[in-house]
């Protein structure tokens, strides 16, 4: 071939040149093709780098705070120490509040008891030879056992008097030092725990009376500002819970309505363009303008209250529509219209063909849409800082009108807390247990699809 | 919430109902009269249940909107005068005592005869009027029963009307997305104009300070609230944040649709694809405690000082974030270039690469810009991972490792905690969430724009 091309008169010499020049040009676009495909591994090695480096990172940082620093103590309910009238009860024709009331102030009582005089001899029992100050002993145990013991007591008055075993929870600075996650070769002004209870705490934990126990509190306690080790996700998760509930009543009907509406029935007019355009759109706004509305419609306009997860579901509920109204459109688009001739055929009307052979088809694929969009609007945070759920919370929302966060909510507010180093793990151990339910929610979508799939 | 679970309960029975008479009387007609009917039973069911429900719901409905206005009006009708004239706290405690008297659970302390009395009459008004309601609902809802009844015809088009009800229904549900967006624009609007009556809109817009200083109201001090520090901020981040993305996702995209086989592309897709699923808040403290430090330490070994959070640690973090929605876009738009193209090229000669540079992504480019602008208008919107990774700092910095702010930065910061809208000072978030929401808008209409005009071109 090359001869014919050659011009005439310059011969074999020409096409040798001309291979030379062939086989040099076929190197260099070898050598390009394998440039641009280690471009593309490359490209492929980075991201799942990021994905590994991501989960390595949460995960390395996160475990080890489902293990917390845990100790068992003989408790002495001292009755020189702990001042109590016997317990009231009920009389006869006592009205309910006056009852309450009655307990309260005898609760009270019992509250301003000297606890923390419980809780140091306790403590300094388990080192009866280092002559613990009573501020040195308190420091090694979170703040909040002396409300359990308080509780214990509330709940049996027959303790007074009594010896009892009690599991105590580390505080979280004596979790930071067994742990390590502080320099130990600080100089005694920048540690957090005085020296003598940095002493306690390596000797108990020596000796083993300080276990690492598997923090179970992090899924039961709700969040705690006094005691941080005792602090856990149990609020946040029900106030989740409460919003994907209204998320899934309100999202799901409305957007499998709308989207059979558009899909089926619609007529081809400038209205359902209008509705078209207004979803894709709706789809791509940032979260935050949904949080802005939010405030300024459920909040500002018809009053409803700050901080509730009704609020906050609806808020989800218009950011997840989309998604849902997308994902339900192109599972019904799939359909094959020969189902639809054929119902009509027979006789059907539009309805009955839509909602008796059409709908049912579409099942597994409103489902995975359902659950990609809850899963996402589980994971959003934004918008639910404007509309106040970053409030403290110290109780479980009993409805969801009452005041709440939401899990990714807690971890913005775990990461901000001043106590860093006890928190950057907590913060973690949080991310796991909400990408473990994103996990999870996922794995069942998929799980679902496959299933229903095959059974068709 | 027993009288909610009351009045649940005679809502069934009356459905029910309903619709078990509709049903019978139909079947009646059909064999009775021997008469073909026009619709099957159970959509005449099914319509009588329909009449039935709507107007004892409206009653209903009415009662939930009115009912706690009418209850406190009542119990302010029975408090002494002075109570009621002076208002304020005194006012609402009084109230509450008396409603808790009167739901039985009684009140810590000493209960006055008037509250006393006022508690007993609002056990009886309350009584009555739940009665009332209840009558009026069933009676109504019976009456509407008794009218629907009496249509049924063997002829009666139940089955029309009954999907005329239906597709009312699908209209409204569909209504529910325009309302958003009017809801959107329109909260956005008013509040944001509320925001211009404090401060001038050119002052605004074209301002290079942010400075809104938290004075008390009255003191003077108006702060200046000059968008351009954290418009700046935003697109510096979302460039960076490109610059990451871009490449890395259009590579995986080709890569993966065009040399990889099937048994990567399947494990290898789902993984890029978790990336997509990761709550922003999760990426945002993955930038404040790993990439942020790492940074900073990177620069103090190559001798550039970087911040912990800057706009570098953001945009690099976000950039990770928008790498799988670029990768899948651009994988769809590259499956949708004819095979034809591609067969063509590889048989006159060229190399895989050479299809993909000079073929496929010209081809394909209109698409994949399109992708882009998308990526670019969720990168702009994105608040979790520059709240906490930027540093905030709303000031005009060229250089990229310093801290900045963006304008969803300044959203949070305005609005978190604070909802009465009295000053500029927390109705800025709503001028700047018009800016975002504009912007945005722009981009995605642009790119839908484009999207949509090349799938033409194929198809």
């Amino acid at each position: 071939m090359t001869d014919t091309t050659a011009s005439p008169g310059t011969g074999t010499v020409s096409a040798e040149e001309n291979r030379a020049r062939i086989r040099k040009g076929l190197a260099r676009r070898h050598r390009q093709e394998a440039i641009f495909r280690g471009m593309g591994v490359a490209a492929i090695a980075a991201a799942l780098g990021f994905v590994a480096i991501l989960f390595g990172m949460i995960i390395f940082k996160g475990a080890p705070a489902f293990w917390q620093a845990t100790l068992t103590a003989e408790v002495y309910f001292d009755p020189e120490v702990i001042e109590s009238d016997p317990r009231p009860v009920q009389q006869e024709g006592q009205s309910p509040a006056d009852y309450r009331a009655e307990l309260l102030r005898w609760e009270r009582a019992v509250t301003l008891s000297n606890w923390n005089a419980v809780v140091a001899d306790s403590i300094r029992k388990l080192a009866p030879d280092m002559e613990l100050e009573r501020k040195d002993a308190l420091e090694l145990v979170t703040s909040s056992v002396r409300y359990k013991l308080r509780d214990m007591f509330v709940e049996n008055p027959d303790l007074l008097g009594q010896t009892v075993s009690v599991s105590m929870l580390g505080s979280a600075n004596t979790d930071v030092w067994l742990k390590g996650n502080i320099d130990r070769s600080l100089a005694d002004d920048r540690q957090q725990l005085s020296a003598a209870t940095r002493e306690l705490a390596d000797r108990l934990a020596e000796e083993g009376v300080i276990r690492s126990a598997f923090a179970w509190h992090i899924f039961t306690n709700v969040d705690s500002r006094s005691a941080p080790a005792s602090a856990g996700l149990a609020g946040a998760f029900v106030g989740s819970l409460y919003m994907m509930l209204v998320v899934i009543a309100l999202a799901v009907p409305i957007g499998v309505a709308s989207a059979v509406y558009l899909e089926e029935f619609a007529p081809k007019n400038r209205l359902t363009d209008l509705i078209e355009v207004n979803i894709n759109n709706l789809a791509a706004v940032p979260s935050i303008v949904f949080g802005l509305l939010g405030a300024a419609v459920f909040i500002n306009y018809f009053k409803l209250p700050l901080s509730a997860p009704l609020v906050g579901g609806m808020v989800l509920t218009l950011m997840t529509l989309p998604t849902i109204i997308i994902a339900t459109r192109s599972s019904l688009r799939a359909v094959p219209p020969s189902l639809r001739q054929a119902a009509l055929g027979l006789g059907a009307s539009q309805t009955q063909t839509v909602f008796h052979h059409v709908l049912p088809l579409t099942f597994p694929g409103i489902l995975t849409a359902t659950i990609i969009g809850v899963a996402q609007a589980l994971g959003e945070t934004a918008p639910l800082l404007l509309i106040g759920m970053n409030a403290f919370v110290a109780n479980v929302p009993a409805t969801p009108m009452d005041q709440a966060t939401a899990l990714p909510v807690q971890i913005y507010l775990w990461q901000g807390n001043e106590n860093r180093n006890f928190f950057e793990a907590r913060t973690s151990a949080a991310i796991m247990v909400l990408l473990g339910l994103m996990i999870m929610l996922n794995a069942l979508a998929i799980f679902l699809r496959t299933r229903l799939e095959k059974r068709q | 919430m027993n009288s909610t679970l009351i009045i649940a309960a005679l809502l069934l029975i009356l459905l029910s109902l309903a619709y078990q008479i509709g049903w019978s009387k139909s079947r009646t007609i059909s064999s009775s009269k021997q008469e073909k009917l026009h619709s099957r039973p159970v959509y005449h069911g099914a319509l009588v249940a329909i009449w039935a429900l709507v107007p004892a719901l409206l009653i209903l409905g009415l009662w939930v909107l009115l009912g706690d206005t009418a209850t406190r009006q009542f119990i302010m009708a029975q408090l002494p005068q002075e109570i009621v004239t002076e208002g304020g706290s005194g006012l609402v405690t009084a109230i509450q005592r008396v409603r808790s008297i009167a739901s039985g659970f009684g009140v810590a302390g000493e209960i006055q005869p008037f509250e006393q009395a006022a508690a007993d009459a609002l056990r009886y008004f309350t009584f009555i009027t739940f009665m009332v309601v209840i009558a009026a609902a069933a009676g109504t809802g019976l009456l509407a029963l008794l009218y629907a009844r009496r249509r049924i015809r063997a002829r009666l088009r139940a089955r029309n009307e009954v999907e005329t009800v239906l597709r009312i229904g699908l209209i409204a549900c569909s209504a529910v997305a325009i309302l958003t967006t009017l809801g959107i624009v329109a909260s956005l609007l008013t509040e944001a104009i509320r925001f211009f009556s404090f401060i001038n809109p050119l002052s605004f817009f074209f301002g290079t300070v942010w400075n809104p200083r938290f004075a008390t109201v009255g003191t003077g001090g108006e702060g200046d609230y000059g968008l351009l520090p954290l418009l700046w901020g935003t697109i510096m981040v979302s460039a960076i944040a490109m610059l990451v993305a871009v490449p890395v996702g259009l590579m995986s995209a080709v890569y993966l649709s065009q040399y990889a086989s099937k048994r990567v592309r399947d494990i290898v897709k789902p993984i890029i694809e978790v990336l997509a699923g990761i709550p922003t808040i999760v990426y945002g403290f993955f930038a404040l405690v790993t990439v942020g430090p790492f940074l900073s330490q990177l620069g103090g070994f190559i001798g550039i000082e970087i911040r912990a959070t800057s706009a570098l640690t953001a945009g690099l973090v976000m950039g990770i974030m928008i790498i799988p929605f670029i990768s899948s876009l651009s994988e769809d738009i590259l499956q949708q270039v004819p095979r034809a193209m591609r067969d063509g090229s590889l048989g006159l000669g060229a190399t895989q690469s050479e299809t993909i540079r000079r073929v496929l992504l010209p081809a394909a480019l209109p698409g994949i810009v399109g992708a882009f602008l998308l990526a670019v208008s969720r990168a702009i919107g994105e608040t979790m991972i520059v709240v906490l990774a930027a540093g905030n700092s709303p000031v005009l910095r060229a250089n990229p490792a310093e801290p900045i702010s963006t304008v969803t930065v300044t959203i949070v910061n305005q609005l978190t905690g604070d909802t009465d809208f009295a000053g500029p000072q927390s109705l800025v978030a709503f001028a700047l969430g018009l800016t975002l929401f504009a912007m945005t808008l722009l981009l995605n209409v642009a790119a839908l724009f484009i999207v949509r005009k090349y799938r033409e071109q194929y198809e």
